[in-house]
């Protein structure tokens, strides 16, 4: 018996999120008394495979398939149902990002296992097996029992305090059956972004809204990040407005994230715009308006226009280093 | 080509949290009840795919799962424009449920492009989509921006962790929406609002199902400590409570 980890690499990397999934995995396997199982699918070279047993991994299956080049939810969930059969998965353990909330409910029909979507922690019991989530976009929590045999939990980025715990597992490698009924669908023209550090990985996330006016104002959020080796945010109506590219809005209708930081530059606080950050662990505001609602979310504030206090900002950023 | 929506009837987005009975259910007093915006942008996107008769969509459908209650909501959808509705009549227990009994309604009503939202404001599963197309062994692409319809073919664009892609996908396909899909929600108007009434809305019995999941309770998000102050012109002192006390730069 074991717990699954489904861990996806980046050209063959591992990033954070990756480590972040195989320590809470470990976890749960230490609650259950069963071995870790981590799965990747992909070219991955061994020595990168081996840094999942840094973090616990008892055990690494490597799926290395050219029909798998591009992600397709049918073929996927049908390799990771394939792996969790093989090892006799109790629960599988899947980031809850775009991959992970594509490929968790297929597995979870697959398996007939409750999913679990957007944990935060560990369950407060395994038997019943009880999770706490966010729901009402993030207005409350619940706690939640999965009454199926398997299971199946999405963590969410950058929620989980994941330590280093040395292993040295064994690397096996799989060939899943995969007849071609499994792949309707075909890939073309794919952009990646490159250089910018994505707004979901980013530990610090510098974050303007109306209050900064126009478009045209924006070097210095831009270069607040560029010190802080931040990501760049947006409300929606900035984003609305073209101010700032879509991929930028965060909040209920937009990316939800949870960096250790965010600083929100003329940002009101609507109750939608903190649906997508409210799990920072650390928020700044800066509003001319002392009742803009954002200074209840916040754990820094400083009342004043952001043509100021931006510029004074990166000074003082700047001095530090 | 037909086109169905899941809609999911959720508490407007700036509703407060509230819970009764022990907090083991949502207080609906005083509560409005909307489309969940995902699915609002994907009734849009299904409505001007509609319009340009090239496409030849012959239908486009919402359905959800639902008591009585939720039929207002599906009403708003026919306002704005969709043909017809169908209520499959139980309480939404959870996902897999929910999943479960639209797919056993498209057993023997088929669609060929069908539409969910990323994520319902309530629940937060990010779910119903993937389950369903599961159920029904079709194809499934997640995170979607666009649709657009190519010589009967569907192309869809999504979101992968760290860029976009194109997809091309048999049919049947469940495409699950996000922002992007469209620009923003279409609103009914009058003649739309009137003509709702006399559209045909649906409602058929549910199958046996259990779900897989069930709430214990609900909890509210922990006070936080009150918002520590910092003169504007002291920046300094922010950067170091920042660096020295929450340590996060
Ligand atoms: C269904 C639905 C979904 C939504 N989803 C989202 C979402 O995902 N994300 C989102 O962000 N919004 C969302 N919204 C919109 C949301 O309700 C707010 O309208 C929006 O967040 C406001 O953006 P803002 O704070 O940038 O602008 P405003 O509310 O206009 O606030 C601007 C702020 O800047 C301050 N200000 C002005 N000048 C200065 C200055 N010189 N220096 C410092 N401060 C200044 C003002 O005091 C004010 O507080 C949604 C709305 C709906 C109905
Ligand atoms: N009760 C329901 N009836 C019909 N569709 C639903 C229902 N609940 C959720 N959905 C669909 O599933 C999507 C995702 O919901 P969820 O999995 O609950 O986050 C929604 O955007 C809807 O498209």
């Amino acid at each position: 018996m074991s717990v699954l980890v489904f861990t996806e690499n980046w050209d063959g990397k591992f990033k954070k999120i990756s480590f972040e999934l195989v320590s809470y995995a470990s976890k749960i396997a230490e609650m259950l008394n069963v071995q870790t199982v981590a799965l990747s699918i992909g070219d991955v070279q061994e020595d990168e495979l081996k840094k999942l047993g840094n973090y616990a991994a008892d055990k690494i299956i490597s799926v290395n398939n050219d029909k798998l080049k591009n992600l397709d939810n049918q073929a996927y969930a049908s390799v990771i149902a394939q792996v969790a059969e093989k090892e006799g998965a109790k629960v599988v353990i899947i980031a809850h990002n775009n991959t992970g909330k594509a490929l968790a409910p297929r597995l979870s029909v697959k398996l007939k296992a409750g999913l679990g979507a957007g944990v935060s922690k560990l369950p407060s019991s395994v038997e019943p097996f009880t999770i706490f989530k966010k729901v009402y976009s993030g207005k409350a929590y619940s706690n939640l029992v999965i009454k199926s045999d398997i299971k199946i939990l999405t963590l969410s980025q950058n929620s989980f305090e994941f330590e280093e715990n040395v292993k040295s597992p064994s690397i096996e490698s799989f060939e899943p059956a995969l007849s071609d009924d499994l792949f309707k669908t075909t890939v073309s023209n794919v952009q990646k972004q490159t250089g910018k550090i994505l707004l979901t990985d980013a530990e610090i996330v510098v974050s303007g809204g109306r209050g900064m006016r126009s478009g045209d104002n924006w070097s210095p959020i831009e270069e607040l990040a560029e010190l802080l080796g931040a990501a760049t945010a947006c409300s929606r109506p900035v984003s609305d407005e073209g101010w700032r590219p879509h991929e930028e809005h965060t909040g209920q209708t937009g990316k939800i994230i949870a960096p250790n930081l965010y600083i929100a530059a003329g940002i009101s606080g609507a109750i939608q715009h903190l649906a997508g950050i409210s799990s920072s662990k650390c928020i700044v505001a800066i509003n001319t308006d002392k009742d803009a609602p954002i200074f209840e979310a916040a754990d820094y504030g400083i009342i004043g226009d952001t043509a100021k206090v931006l510029p004074d900002f990166i000074q003082a950023v700047k001095e530090l280093k | 080509m037909k086109i169905l929506i899941c809609l999911s009837n959720v508490p407007d987005t700036t509703t407060k949290a509230k819970f009764v009975n022990d907090n083991t259910a949502f207080d609906t007093t005083g509560v409005q009840w909307i489309i969940n915006p995902w699915d609002e942008l994907a009734l849009t996107r299904a409505i001007e795919l509609k319009s340009d008769a090239a496409n030849s969509i012959e239908n486009i459908t919402v359905i959800t799962v639902g008591e009585k209650d939720v039929e207002p909501t599906m009403r708003k959808a026919l306002a704005i424009g969709a043909d017809d509705a169908v209520r499959i009549d139980a309480e939404p227990t959870d996902a897999y449920f929910v999943a479960a009994q639209i797919a056993e309604y498209l057993k023997s009503n088929p669609f060929d492009l069908i539409f969910n939202g990323i994520e319902s404001a309530d629940y937060n599963g990010s779910a119903v989509g993937g389950m369903l197309a599961e159920f029904l062994n079709i194809p499934s692409v997640s995170a979607v921006s666009a649709v657009n319809i190519e010589n009967s073919q569907v192309k869809i664009k999504r979101d992968i962790d760290g860029g976009t892609e194109e997809v091309t996908s048999e049919l049947p396909v469940v495409a699950i929406a996000q922002k992007g899909i469209a620009k923003e929600p279409m609103i009914a108007a009058m003649r739309g609002i009137m003509m709702a009434r006399k559209k045909p809305l649906n409602v058929v019995a549910p199958v046996e199902v259990e779900a897989l999941t069930g709430i214990v309770n609900f909890e509210l998000p922990q006070p936080k400590p009150p918002c520590k102050m910092i003169e504007p012109d002291n920046v300094k002192e922010l950067v170091n409570l920042l660096q020295n006390e929450a340590k996060v730069i």
